[in-house]
């Protein structure tokens, strides 16, 4: 048994295909995974301007102007129009996948799929909605 | 129905082929055909120098998986009448190297499996009076999927981790070491740890999810990893928090 585990990784005739650095490209399904890794970049950019936002209000409300004026640059609101459709892209797709990773029981039973990305999704629109609530209060 | 339906055989003679080349074989459409017997047609009728592996012919033994118009399939569960009007392109499973034209070497991932010691781990004998160890049905329900893995290895096909990082100890593996860690006669998650939270374990995956579309049984091995995950996440977390407790 041990002499056909440890047979040589490597044998000089086997053929040894190497994987293309265009791989997502293969399928729609691996181009859809690397898309959802890319927006992740949307989520830390969302992160950022939120904590500057805050960290400029906390200066007073000069500061928060000026930051309000950057933030009302056209280029700024049409990057913010991508950030917020791949935010929303990386979000659905994420709590889409979140019944694989999570084995929830109740009374000896898993709990069905659908009721956990319904539970992610209506937590995700209740804080959502809460922040923009805070937002216009300001 | 098409009579006939042409076959994309790649095929790889290490003697005289430097890079593997596709042969195009005709074979009969019938009805309750799979890809398997259009192989076999092949062997049979036409070239007797075609290389294959197969075993059970009904979804079993995990033998004949092979990438079939760039899907992992396992081809004696395919249908011919599903990939008309052709051509079939019949290739070896991806991600592993070609022996001879389907035929590939699975050594890599026999050594991985062996890692994750998939058997029960117990150092304390039988501990029951008849010298079994007893099971709820809601203790089978927690790993029962992960035990239907047959190893027909199409998850490491679809993964396209397996192909950048070959070390990677892969889905199966994972799933079936998953299967023992959920198991409650099970002693041996401790022994496991390395293996499945150190280099090339569950960590590598970035759960592109493909080895559960491909799965032929339902296994869920992408499940399985992101469920060791946060497992071993909440683990550590716990370790910080309480770190004088179990």
């Amino acid at each position: 048994m041990a002499g056909t585990l440890d047979a040589p990784r490597y044998h000089g005739r086997w053929h040894r295909p190497r994987t293309s650095v265009f791989w997502w490209l293969e399928s729609w399904r691996y181009t859809r995974f690397v898309l959802r890794e890319l927006t992740s970049v949307c989520v830390a950019w969302t992160a950022l301007v939120l904590m500057a936002y805050v960290g400029a209000a906390g200066l007073g409300a000069e500061a928060l102007a000026t930051f309000l004026s950057w933030m009302g640059a056209p280029w700024l609101v049409a990057w913010h129009v991508v950030v917020l459709a791949g935010l929303v892209y990386h979000s659905v797709s994420w709590f889409s996948l979140a019944p694989s990773a999570m084995v929830v029981r109740v009374g000896g039973r898993r709990v069905p799929a659908s009721l956990i990305v319904g539970g992610n999704v209506a937590a995700w629109v209740v804080v959502s909605a809460a922040l923009l609530w805070l937002a216009g209060r300001a | 129905m098409a009579a006939t339906v042409t076959v994309e055989v790649a095929r790889y003679r290490p003697e005289r082929d430097a890079e593997p080349v596709f042969q195009q074989y005709e074979v009969p459409v019938r009805h309750e055909w799979v890809v398997l017997d259009a192989l076999t047609h092949v062997k049979d009728e036409i070239d007797g120098s075609v290389a294959f592996r197969w075993s059970c012919r009904m979804g079993v033994c995990g033998s004949c998986g092979m990438m079939v118009n760039g899907q992992p399939t396992l081809t004696c569960a395919s249908y011919l009448t599903d990939h008309l009007p052709g051509p079939i392109r019949i290739e070896p499973l991806r991600h592993f190297p070609v022996i001879r034209d389907l035929v590939v070497d699975l050594a890599s991932f026999l050594r991985k499996l062996r890692r994750v010691k998939p058997w029960i781990v117990r150092d304390d004998g039988p501990v029951e009076p008849e010298g079994e160890y007893r099971q709820t049905p809601e203790e089978l329900e927690r790993y029962h999927q992960f035990s239907q893995c047959i190893n027909c290895l199409l998850c490491y096909s679809a993964c396209p981790i397996v192909g950048l990082e070959p070390d990677f100890t892969g889905p199966a593996a994972i799933a079936l070491a998953q299967r023992y860690n959920l198991d409650s006669r099970d002693r041996g998650a401790r022994e496991r740890l390395e293996a499945l939270s150190g280099d090339h374990g569950i960590w590598d995956c970035t759960f592109v999810g493909e080895c559960t579309e491909v799965c032929p049984k339902n296994v869920d091995p992408a499940g399985a990893i992101q469920q060791y995950k946060l497992a071993s996440a909440l683990d550590t977390l716990r370790s910080f928090v309480l770190p004088w407790g179990k």
